[in-house]
């Protein structure tokens, strides 16, 4: 890890002004440290925000649960406001990394929290998220790499809670230089590699996340959030699904459904949403929705067997919501 | 978060008792106690490092100091400046858990947190859990159950079950298997764990 200057922040207005282009705040620093670690990163100076006041707020407040930046994935995880309406964000939370790294992650880090695909991560390879000519995971070790828009860098995007979060219709409230702010949509936020090869979210420099706002969902709304690792305890997810559900009885009203570990952003999976919008819910429209979708999918050499996954896993989750019902 | 220092209802005072082996970090560490509460009163930011400086830690229950660069993590400081080495590094990414020492009551790992980030917190580590001769029952149970073999992910898979015990009285297997669900242990004692975790918390109840 490379030696840097550090200072503590005591307000926005303080981080902000302590930033320069050489700089990184801090949040829970898991990420940040991961990265460095692994020479990825190098900043001259951390600006830690871990410490400002006021950014761990979990507050329902006229149609819209706000939730601060600051909070950690284990109090978000054990928060029964969150669980009772938006159990697909609790339950993303409680099943990412380990205890550990719960009780130390932020919810703003979780979100900008670089990929972890093993060749951006490794410093012996310049990749092209790295300013690289190539994708090695378009030749190489691939089974863990994305399914959709995989063809200019194949990374997955690492977030449990942006699945979740963009699953319910989420907004960021940015906070930038001299008290400017803007909302914007997570789902616009974070971005393809089509949009930008460096980065996977369009943050402007200098920029904090304060406010994590997700709409309240209707009283008979499913929020769903299932993983899928390659063991029982602790692991990355090879897929995850967030699902957002209103049913009239057996039938599907409304449904946003994400596939996370699937695509350099989380996945919308508009085909499958579609598909089972207007249906009685059963196997066989539940699995004609998992089937449309995955049928724009380019699997890798390696990934395909994501495709049989996740239509499985879809199918089922899409039973459950019915099942919750 | 919770500032749990009432943690097992043990009494700062009787705890430092407890710990009377570390009484030379705590007589280091109080002129020390001094030099942060002076650093912690500037009113502008602060800008510290890259060059070392003297950074204060509270560890089970002591005060010390040490000159360290910025980029010190929590796990380097106790087992190189502090020379605790019952913390283990291990993986060093987060990933094994091998180094979970408590900050403010809470599990987590020491590998990822920087020293600086740890000042003015209560830190507990596998050194601090023990009172005197009197080993925690999570210990005592590991050592009843045969619950290591070669050791190295002991410590921190012992923070782990005890921490679940400060704040769970009655685990389930479940609980058990949940709360130590981030520590790898390689040569697989998960079994053993378990029973020691769950015998120790009948313990703590009779
Ligand atoms: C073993 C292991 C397993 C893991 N498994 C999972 C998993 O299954 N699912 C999952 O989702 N994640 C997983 N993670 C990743 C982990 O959740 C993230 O590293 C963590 O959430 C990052 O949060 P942080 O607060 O530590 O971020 P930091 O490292 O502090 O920050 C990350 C980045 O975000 C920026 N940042 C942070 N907060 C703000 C803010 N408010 N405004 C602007 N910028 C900000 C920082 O500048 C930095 O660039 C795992 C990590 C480990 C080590
Ligand atoms: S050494 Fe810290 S988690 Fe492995
Ligand atoms: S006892 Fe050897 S790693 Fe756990």
């Amino acid at each position: 890890m490379n030696n840097f200057e550090w200072a503590d922040a005591k307000s926005i207005d303080e981080a902000q002004s302590l930033m320069t282009d050489a700089s990184a705040y801090k949040a829970g620093g898991v990420d940040l440290l991961d990265l460095m670690k692994e020479h990825i990163a190098a900043p001259k100076r951390i600006v830690n925000i871990r410490n400002l006041q006021g950014f761990d707020q979990i507050k329902e407040d006229g149609g819209v649960l706000h939730l601060g930046p600051l909070l950690t994935l284990a109090q978000i995880a054990d928060d029964k406001t969150i669980r009772s309406k938006w159990s697909a964000i609790a339950d993303a939370a409680a099943n990412a990394a380990t205890p550990q790294i719960r009780n130390m992650a932020t919810l703003g880090g979780n979100l900008l929290q670089r990929p972890r695909c093993w060749y951006f991560r490794n410093e012996l390879f310049p990749c092209r998220k790295k300013g690289g000519e190539i994708c090695y995971a378009q030749q190489g070790e691939n089974q863990y790499h994305a399914i959709f828009n995989n063809q200019l860098c194949a990374i997955v995007h690492p977030s449990a809670l942006a699945c979740a979060l963009v699953a319910h219709g989420a907004k960021l409230e940015l906070s930038g230089a001299k008290n400017q702010k803007r909302e914007v949509l997570l789902e616009e936020f974070l971005t393809l590699p089509s949009v930008d090869l460096h980065r996977e979210n369009s943050i402007q420099s200098g920029e904090l996340i304060t406010d994590i706002r997700v709409p309240t969902p209707r009283a008979d709304a499913k929020s769903i959030y299932i993983k899928q690792g390659e063991k029982e305890s602790f692991d990355w997810p090879i897929a995850e699904i967030a699902m957002v559900l209103t049913m009239d009885g057996e039938t599907c009203k409304s449904a946003s459904i994400v596939l996370g570990a699937a695509a350099p952003v989380p996945h919308r999976a508009t085909e499958a949403e579609q598909a089972i919008t207007g249906k009685k819910v059963d196997e066989q429209s539940a699995g004609a929705a998992a089937k449309a979708a995955l049928a724009t999918a380019t699997p890798l050499a390696l990934n395909g067997y994501k495709l049989a996954l996740f239509e499985n896993l879809l199918t089922r989750t899409l039973l459950q919501a019915k099942g919750n019902a | 978060m919770s500032t749990s220092s009432s943690n097992r209802g043990i009494s700062r005072r009787g705890f430092l008792k407890g710990a009377g082996v570390t009484a030379a970090g705590a007589a280091i560490g109080e002129s020390a106690v001094v030099a942060f509460a002076e650093e912690s009163a500037p009113k502008g930011p602060k800008i510290v490092g890259p060059k070392p400086l003297s950074v204060s830690l509270k560890v089970n229950g002591a005060e010390k100091s040490a000159a360290i660069e910025p980029r010190t993590t929590l796990a380097e400081a106790l087992r190189v400046n502090l020379d605790m080495t019952g913390t283990k590094i291990v993986c060093d990414r987060g990933a094994c858990s091998a180094c979970t020492v408590w900050i403010d009551g809470t599990p987590v790992n020491s590998c990822m947190t920087l020293a600086i980030d740890a000042q003015g917190k209560d830190i507990r580590t596998i050194e601090g859990l023990a009172m005197g001769d009197t080993l925690h029952p999570v210990q005592e149970q590991f050592i009843e159950h045969d619950a290591m073999q070669c050791g190295f992910c002991t410590p921190g898979m012992i923070m782990s079950c005890a921490a679940l015990l400060e704040h769970n009285k009655n685990p389930s297997l479940d609980d058990v298997k949940t709360a130590t669900s981030g520590n790898l242990c390689r040569c697989g004692t998960y079994p053993k764990v378990f029973d020691a975790t769950l015998a120790a918390a009948k313990m703590m109840k009779a």
